[in-house]
This record gives C-alpha cells, structure tokens and sequence, in this order.
C-alpha cells in the first residue's frame, strides 16, 4: 500500500527517510506544534515550493532542460485565482475558473514554447525561456487595469477559508479551529497529492523515457521515442504542476503581486533548491524546500543580528547585512553545482549504498531510477557508458 | 556553407591564379533592414521624425552589438554561453560612473574636446574592469565547466548574482545617475531632422568597433584562427594552435567590449542600476538568437534590426514596444530557425 502510493521509488536510505518522515509529519501537525502565524506561513510557504520546486524537477532533474520561465507559469497560475477572485468575488467557482483558466493558459503556452525551441538545443530553450519570462513579468506589470500592476491584486478568498470564520469556538489542541486551518490542510493535502503524482509520473514508462532522453538524446531517438514530443510533454507538465503551485499560493495569501509570484529572485530559489535537495529525485524538492524555507525565514533575522553588530566594519557589514542574502545565496549554489551536483538526497543514497555492499551491488549494475547519485548529465550523456 | 575545396587536378592547378571560391554572401538579411526601414516611413508619417527614429535606433543598435558581440564569439568558439555577460556590462557602467564623476572638472567644461576625453577614459576604465573580470571569471566560472551545457548555464547564471550583488555591496543598491557631459547634451538639427549628439558618438564608436572587428576577423592571423575556430575546433587544436589559450584571449576581449557597451549604455539612459545586466542580458541573448548563435554578422543584422524595432514601437505604439523584439525574434525563427546566418556547424 505504503509501496504503491510512492510508486516504488522508495527513499532507499534510512536518514533520508527519516528526514522525510520528520517533513511530513512536522508539516502535517504544524498548527498544533508550533502556534503562531509566522510559523503556520512558513510552514504553507515550505509546502508550495515542494510543489513548485518538484515540478522544476520534472524538467531540469528528470529531462535535462533548462528553464527560465517556470516562474511565469507559476505566476499565471496565480494571477488566474486572484484576478478571478476580484472578478467574480469570493467563491469556489471563482477559483475554479480562475485555476482552469489558468491551467488552459500554461498549457498552451508551454506547448507552444515548446514545440518551437525545444526541437534545436537545451541553450536556446534556456534563452528563450529567459526572454519570454521577462516580456510576461513586463506584461503583468503593465496591465494593471487587468493584474493590478506593480501593487498586485488583495481579493477575498471562499467563505471556508476565511479568517474570520470559526468552526469551533474553542482551540482544538491549541489549535483555532478556522478558516486559516482548514486553508493550511486543504494546501496540505494537495501538496500530498500532487507529490505524490508527480513521483508516479517519474516511474511511469514515460518517466523513465525522460531519464533516457537526458543521459543520451541521440541514442533515445535510435530507440525510437521523439525526444521533441517527450521534452515538450515534460515542459507542459512542468508548467501545470507549476500553475497548481501558483494557486495554492494566492489561496494562502490572499494576494498576488509581480514581486511575489513572478521575481527573478523567486527563479533562482527553484534553481538553488532543486540543486542542493538533490536533481532528478523528487524527494529532494521536498528536504530542499524545507532546509531552503526555515534558512530564509530565518537566518535572514540572524544575518541582520551580524551586520548590526559589525556595522563599524564598512564593507563587512554590507556583505553580510539582509539585503545581500542573495550573494551568499548564489555563492551557495555556484559552490553546490561544483562541488555538490547529486545534493542531499544523491549523498544520503550513495552513503546507504556504500553501508550495504550487497543490494548495494547489485543496484549499481541496474543505474538506479532516478539518477540516484548521478552527477549533472554531460551533453554527451556518457553517465552510463560503463554500464550498457 | 558552400565553400567547397575540390581535389586538385592538372587542370586546376592551372587555374590555380583564380581566387578562391568564396561562399555567396547571403544578403536577405541585410535586405530586410533595409526593409524595415523603409517600412516604417509610410507608418511614421513624417520624414523627419522618420530620420530622428532611425538614428536613435542605429544607435540603441550599435550599443547593443558592442556587447553582444563578445557574447556571440565565446559561444561560437567554444560553445560556452555565458549567461553571467551581464555583469560585465554593469562593472563597465559603474566604474564609469566613479571615473566620470571624478572626472567632474573634465565633464562640466563646455568644450567638446574635455568632455570626449573624460567619456573616453570612463570607457577605458570600464573596459579595464570588465577585462579582468573576465580573466576572473573565465579562469573561476567557465573554465571548469567546458563541455557541460547544463552546468555552465547554471554556474555562470550564479556568476551574475554574485557579481550583482558584489556591485550593489559596493556602489549601492539604488540608481546612479549618469548624467551626459556638457558638450554632448543635446541636439544638431539639420533641417528639421534633430539628431541627439550622443547617438551621434554612439553610431561612430559602434561603427568603429565594428569596423576593428571586421578588419582583426578577416584581415589578421589571429581572427583567421578565430574564424576556423569557430567553423572547427577541434581542427584547429590539431594543426598545433592552443584554442584554450585563444578562448581566453577572446573571452576577455568579449569582457571588455560588455564594459564599454555598459558604460555606453548607462550614458544612452543616463543613469545606471545594479539590475542593468540582467535587462540587457535579455536583450542581447533576443539579438543573437535572432543572428544565429555564433555568428558575428548576424550579431550586427540583429542588434540593429532590435534597436531599429524598439525605436520605430516605442514611437507608433509604445505598449507593443515592450514586446517588439520577442515578436521579432518569433517571425526571424519561423523564417529561419537557426537565426539569420547560421553558423554551419552548430
């Protein structure tokens, strides 16, 4: 059962699937264990990235492809529950048609971006994606009749998942028993769900035609799969799950702005967490988001401890003030694609791998699904060439 | 391409005295500049704005070549795309800024001559900058990752936060303004065309820049090894050339000519931000996907098609403008998907 809902692709390593069951568990009863609001957006901003950043994985981990517009189709799935919102006012057919319309939007979007650079090289989708993103960030501010501009758009979410509405007069275990509890499960139980599809979709024959078009497009093709069809199924799932991840978020916030949805800033946090949790392993999305999240939420306030206390240092103090978070962030990520490129989830396998040399050895023959441990594909592909 | 060496025969060697076949010059490109010129005075209405708008676009153009230019032969040499060009501008504007206002006695005295010394040493002290970061960052970033197209977008994508936020560290986060020299503020008139003089210095310099770049790839040893380079690495490296060291020379030659892109740049806006890497970033990667990946007359062709368009736009329906160089870059990628001139074997 367990099995069947990971879709057989289990942790395969005792720290990592304690660290996920700690995840999901610490997830699942934030509201009870730690009160608080600041705690309980943490906690949903965690969750939407897992999606957010899974799905990145899709594409970078699983295909191979670099995208920069992934945040453009989380962004519209944003903009769709938001500005359906204000349209219609509050109500579930409202975010209904605001997440179908969105959906509808990303998929022919990402089908058509698809279709048309993703048959020449994995640099000129990067590229186009780049420039796409920036003409629609441009785009979103710029319609502010239609998106609110650079200010966004505060609308008013389904009675259910309002604040102000109590279901229980007492807290329940410490717990109010509101409109923001019921909010906090419904993203967490489709945070579950989506995960959950999504590492079904990665074990599937298809998902497994993926791998094989990023360790070796050419001999992929020799097989017989279009790789362009394949990649262009990958880039449009990607973006969808992205569009679901966008929604969810503008039901947490209640609000939808440029800055929030659309920022550069938020691109390279998918890029660095899907680096460091580990590419190609959808549970890396999960300890990434989680370790990434807690880290800005809340090292930033000790960054701001440093700085004030160095603030006679001059260029040390501005090195290490808040708003350079960013620097150490990219550092960060430049020292995690050299020196780091399986990230957590491919140590924590490897080390599990070395610890049992029996199954260990006969994993190694099989190429572990998933990419396990294995470093960036080359574009030669030539990962497995001892292998086959 | 069409060049093709045929075996020697006695015949041939006869003909040996003939120049060597050349491959024709493709000259739709260049057509469809014209083209779009001229399409736009109908539009436009007015010759004279017509004139003003053209020049402005020239200029905007040439900007843009100066910096996409290094981009596009790192690409085509050694198939690195550095996605981290944009810090090489920014540098390039910021020291600018600090020489330039240093500079003050220079930049405020009304004779022409003082101001164009004191923007040329700006230049030179942003194309100084952006060289030997460049030598940094070609030795610390790419040099690593050669070969492996995933990672190298990445690392040099982390490369341009790094170097962003080292500027904003450093010059702060906010806007500085770049204000243009006394003698270089506005315009010439000739008739009723107004002619701002600063565009004017931007299409020479651009020109000149060109022209060099023209004269050192076709006329010298060192872009003869270049061009084949690019044609054919691995040829060149087994003929006993060091490509390596060729590519860093290019790399930082490249790095340079960003900076003093950038430093033109920031007096075209007058002002300069952090985030003006990453804005032009976009716009020169738009300029040589359209050129073709590698291909330095398609850099050329496509920076002053984009500075032409976003000119002509901004003046018929400034709202399309923000998107006048995507919409240019889908109809030149349906006509030909590999860019204007591509580059044969990428």
């Amino acid at each position: 059962m367990f099995k069947a809902l990971l879709s057989h692709d289990l942790p395969r390593s005792k720290l990592l699937a304690l660290a996920l069951a700690i995840a999901v568990l610490g997830l699942a009863f934030t509201p009870f264990i730690f009160p608080g609001t600041k705690a309980l957006n943490v906690a949903a901003k965690i969750m939407v990235f897992i999606v957010l950043v899974a799905s990145y994985d899709l594409l970078l981990g699983y295909t191979g492809i670099v995208s920069f517009a992934h945040t453009m189709f989380f962004g519209i799935g944003a903009y769709g529950v938001a500005i359906a919102s204000t349209r219609m006012g509050p109500g579930w057919e409202a975010v209904a048609l605001g997440l179908g319309g969105a959906l509808l939007a990303s998929l022919l979007l990402s089908l058509v971006i698809g279709l048309f650079s993703l048959r020449v090289k994995a640099i000129f989708f990067a590229m186009i994606t780049l420039a796409v993103a920036s003409a629609f960030m441009t785009l979103a501010s710029q319609l502010s009749d239609f998106t609110g501009g650079e200010d966004g758009l505060s609308f008013k979410v389904p009675e259910a998942l309002q604040p102000g509405t109590e279901y229980l007069e007492e807290p329940f275990l410490g717990a109010s028993i509101d409109g923001r509890f019921l909010s906090y499960y419904l993203l967490f139980v489709a945070t579950v769900a989506l995960v959950l599809l999504m590492l079904r979709i990665v074990n599937s024959p298809f998902g497994r035609v993926l791998q094989a078009i990023r360790e070796n497009d050419f001999r992929a093709e020799a097989i017989g799969y279009r790789s362009v069809v394949y990649r262009t199924l990958s880039n449009v799932l990607a973006a969808l799950f992205a569009c679901a991840a966008g929604a969810l978020l503008a039901l947490w916030l209640r609000y939808n702005g440029p800055d929030t949805s659309l920022a550069f800033e938020l691109m390279l946090d998918i890029l660095l967490i899907v680096v460091i949790g580990g590419m190609g392993t959808i549970y890396g999305a999960v300890i990434g988001s989680v370790l990434f999240v807690l880290a800005q939420s809340y090292l930033q306030d000790l960054m701001k401890l440093g700085a004030d206390r160095l603030v006679d240092v001059p260029l040390l103090s501005q090195l290490i003030s808040p708003d350079r978070w960013l620097l150490w962030l990219g550092l960060l990520f430049v020292l995690s694609v050299y020196h780091f490129p399986s990230g957590i989830v491919g140590r924590l396998r490897l080390r599990a791998m070395l610890h049992e040399p029996t199954t260990g050895r006969s994993r190694v023959g099989s190429t572990p699904p998933g990419g396990g441990g294995g470093p960036l594909p080359p574009p030669g592909g030539s990962v497995n060439k001892e292998s086959s | 391409m069409t060049t093709r060496t045929l075996p020697t025969t006695p015949a041939q060697a006869a003909q040996s005295a003939e120049p060597v076949p050349q491959a024709r010059f493709d000259k739709l490109p260049l057509l469809l500049l014209a083209g779009l010129m001229l399409a736009a005075l109908p539009l436009i209405g007015s010759a004279s704005s017509w004139a003003t708008l053209t020049v402005a676009g020239l200029a905007m153009g040439l900007i843009i070549f100066i910096i996409a230019s290094g981009l596009t032969l790192v690409f085509g040499l050694m198939d690195v795309l550095n996605f981290g060009h944009g810090v090489f501008i920014a540098l390039g504007a910021f020291v600018a800024t600090t020489v330039m206002g240093a500079m003050g006695a220079w930049t405020d005295n009304p004779s022409l001559l003082a101001n164009l010394v004191a923007v040329g040493t700006a230049c030179l002290a942003g194309m100084l900058a952006a060289a030997a970061l460049g030598l940094v960052f070609e030795r610390v970033m790419v040099r690593p990752v050669y070969g492996m197209h995933l990672k190298q977008i990445l690392i040099t994508m982390g490369g341009m936060i790094i170097g962003e936020e080292l500027i904003k560290a450093v010059w702060g986060p906010q806007l500085i303004a770049m204000p243009l020299p006394e003698g270089l503020r506005g315009s010439l008139l000739f008739g009723d065309v107004a002619v701002e003089k600063f565009r004017l210095v931007a299409v020479v310099l651009g020109l000149l820049v060109f022209m060099a770049l023209l004269l050192v790839l076709n006329r010298t040893k060192l872009g003869l090894l270049i061009r084949a380079g690019v044609q054919d690495r691995e040829m060149v490296e087994s003929l006993g050339y060091r490509i390596k060291r060729l590519f860093v020379g290019v790399f930082v030659g490249g790095s340079a000519l960003a900076g003093l892109g950038g430093v033109m740049w920031g007096l075209y806006q007058q002002g300069v931000t952090p985030q003006i890497g990453g804005q032009v970033n976009t716009l020169i990667f738009i300029v040589i996907i359209i050129g073709g990946l590698g291909s330095t007359l398609g850099c050329f062709v496509g920076a002053l098609a984009v500075g032409l368009m976003a000119n002509y736009c901004g003046f018929l329906a400034p709202k399309v403008a923000l998107f006048s160089n995507i919409a240019l870059m889908v109809a030149v990628l349906l006509w030909r998907p590999q860019g204007l001139y591509p580059v044969t074997n990428r």
